[in-house]
């Protein structure tokens, strides 16, 4: 039961995180990112190059990863994501261009990074046993303890920066924000930066345990879908929840049915169609958001 | 004829007969026989895109298609090998299985909209996915596989349709039969669209609340509709089972599902026919960069990103000029 209880914690701190950076663009934007897992990916592989390549302390290279992303989704913010929703009759078109971007990452990654999977070495060694009650390795541990402390910093920002106020005005009415004097255009692309960013950092974290390959982009975006849509879209607060019960929801039917294989998994996409057809906004959304 | 302009009647005459004669001339021309199964794909791809395009009529972004195409192939596929049914008879058995579980689906998700609604879809192709691994009637990852060629059919000794299985050139077939398909496809979607049901849609489309107040009924209408849309999705799996000779969970992915939702957005959402081009686009232009090898995404994603960025309204607005009326 601890362990479970460990397991559910441990993961739950990675999904929020991956989850933070899709809902906070589609807060923003009403942009639904295809490409969020692509970018969770190339954070991994940058953290393995500086990291496990060429010998550059942990610390150093996660904050490649984030730098690289930010920049990144700022460029992709301005020169297509903007002219694109400025120019489409359908807000929907949009995610087209995600899609098409996740495409378009997933060629870079192939070519630059290659299809192999790759692991760096590990951060700390050593085991955490407690009385054979909980036992996780400690590397785990301290990824848990970054990635809620990331969790914590974000949330500070939110809440308690001017930027962060001009992110969240604008993520409530970008007419009002607009005409309130926030400059509509620079803060979408700190958003979208500030999201990207958060898909980079988690990537890198999570080199050091699961390693990083080609294929995971696919999968982590649509875990992030659903941890988005458990937590209703573009609400904070609801992609944590979102995280932590997809966490919780794997470490259990993990733990329970792990004879039954993928029974897990339908059984959380089950249950979760199920949530939504009768709560359509998840936990905290606004309705038809 | 119908209130169809002579122009309009000269361009389906076109298509038609590039589709019928056309094609098969240039291949014979080029020997390019590859491209049989190229333009096969592209016109189930469409049948199955023509149903996703539908769900746009009426304000929904079905990322969902995939499921159907799944469930239509896996039930056709068992109606042939178990059951032992004709091939022509499990396929609109197929596309009708398709369009009961859109209903019973569609009952409660069909609630939802915006972004929610394409998300469950999205998931809604994973659930299908995990549910043929895990019940046994479909085999499980194995799949089902040796699905015998369409038999003929005949009535009263005249046939009607030839034995696939006893033709030199099966792939000329398909590609028939899979362009007599998609062409009825598109005459019905027309014909729908242009239809009472066509209008409701569209008030829907722009204000279901609206729609609702004056008296349409909604919850009907896009029940109705998304039956279709499934419908289409089962027939175009269903086909592609058939031609593949085996189904896998992995046949229709969540990759799929989005592909479907690319194409109709490609091809342009405001045009009939937008979903056809936009399939011919997307699949036939990664079949022809396939000599670029590991640059082949690249390339096509570039173009795909370039295409969006300049015509965000799809393909078909070209001729509308810029922007479109937003």
């Amino acid at each position: 039961m601890e362990q479970i209880i460990a397991n559910g914690v441990y993961l739950g701190s990675q999904y929020a995180m991956i989850a933070l950076g899709l809902t906070l663009i589609f807060a923003l934007m009403n942009v639904l990112n295809f490409a969020h897992g692509q970018m969770y990916v190339i954070g991994g592989f940058v953290t393995y190059t500086f990291y496990g390549q060429w010998g550059v302390p942990f610390v150093l290279a996660l904050v490649m990863s984030c730098v690289t992303l930010a920049i990144l989704g700022a460029l992709i913010e301005k020169f297509l994501f903007a002219p694109v929703i400025k120019g489409s009759a359908r807000e929907e078109s949009t995610m087209l261009l995600a899609a098409g971007i996740a495409f378009f990452l997933d060629a870079v990654i192939l070519i630059v990074f290659g299809e192999k999977q790759r692991g760096v070495p590990k951060v700390v060694d050593g085991v955490f046993n407690w009385d054979f009650r909980i036992i996780m390795p400690y590397d785990r541990i301290l990824i848990c303890v970054l990635a809620i402390l990331s969790i914590v910093a974000f949330i500070g920002l939110m809440q308690y920066t001017k930027t962060g106020r001009a992110l969240r005005a604008l993520a409530q009415d970008r007419t009002a924000a607009q005409l309130m004097g926030v400059n509509v255009d620079r803060y979408s692309m700190i958003g979208f930066a500030l999201g990207a960013m958060l898909a980079g950092l988690v990537g890198g974290l999570l080199v050091t345990i699961t390693g990083v390959n080609l294929g995971m982009g696919g999968p982590t975006s649509i875990k992030a879908f659903m941890m988005v849509m458990i937590g209703g879209a573009g609400v904070i607060s609801g992609a944590i929840w979102g995280g932590i019960i997809l966490g919780f929801m794997e470490a259990i039917g993990l733990a329970l049915l792990y004879q039954y294989g993928d029974i897990t998994y339908l059984l959380i996409f089950v249950s979760l169609m199920i949530f939504l057809a009768i709560r359509p906004q998840g936990l905290m959304g606004k309705p038809w958001g | 004829m119908l209130g169809f302009t002579s122009k309009q009647l000269f361009g389906v005459g076109i298509f038609l007969f590039m589709i019928f004669v056309g094609v098969p001339l240039i291949i014979g021309a080029t020997g390019r026989w590859d491209f049989y199964f190229t333009l096969t794909s592209v016109a189930l791809l469409a049948i199955a895109s023509a149903g996703v395009w539908l769900t746009f009529y009426i304000g929904r972004i079905n990322i969902g298609q995939g499921a159907f195409a799944l469930i239509g192939a896996y039930v056709s596929a068992i109606l042939v090998v178990k059951a032992g049914w004709s091939f022509w008879i499990s396929l609109p058995a197929a596309g009708l299985f398709a369009a009961v579980v859109a209903i019973l689906i569609g009952l409660p998700i069909l609630r939802l909209r915006g972004v929610y609604f394409a998300m469950i879809t999205l998931v809604l192709t994973q659930v299908v996915t995990l549910t043929a691994l895990a019940l046994p009637i479909t085999n499980g990852a194995k799949g089902i596989s040796n699905i015998p060629l369409p038999s003929g059919i005949s009535v009263f000794g005249i046939p009607i349709l030839p034995d696939f299985a006893a033709m030199e050139n099966t792939r000329m077939a398909f590609y028939f039969t899979a362009c007599i398909i998609m062409t009825m496809t598109y005459a019905a979607l027309y014909r729908l669209v242009n239809s009472r049901l066509g209008h409701l849609c569209r008030s829907m489309q722009q204000n279901e609340e609206l729609a609702s107040s004056i008296g349409v009924n909604i919850s009907y209408i896009r029940i109705v509709i998304f039956a279709i849309s499934s419908f289409f999705g089962g027939l175009g799996g269903a086909m592609f089972g058939s031609i593949a000779q085996s189904v896998y969970p992995s046949s229709f992915q969540v990759a799929d599902s989005v592909n479907f939702m690319l194409n109709c957005f490609l091809g342009g959402l405001g045009y009939v026919f937008g979903p056809m081009l936009g399939t011919l686009v997307l699949y036939f232009g990664w079949d022809l960069l396939f000599e670029f090898g590991k640059y082949q995404m690249l390339i096509y994603s570039t173009i795909l990103i370039i295409i969006i960025r300049f015509l965000p309204n799809g393909l078909l607005s070209i001729r509308l000029g810029k922007g479109g009326d937003k």
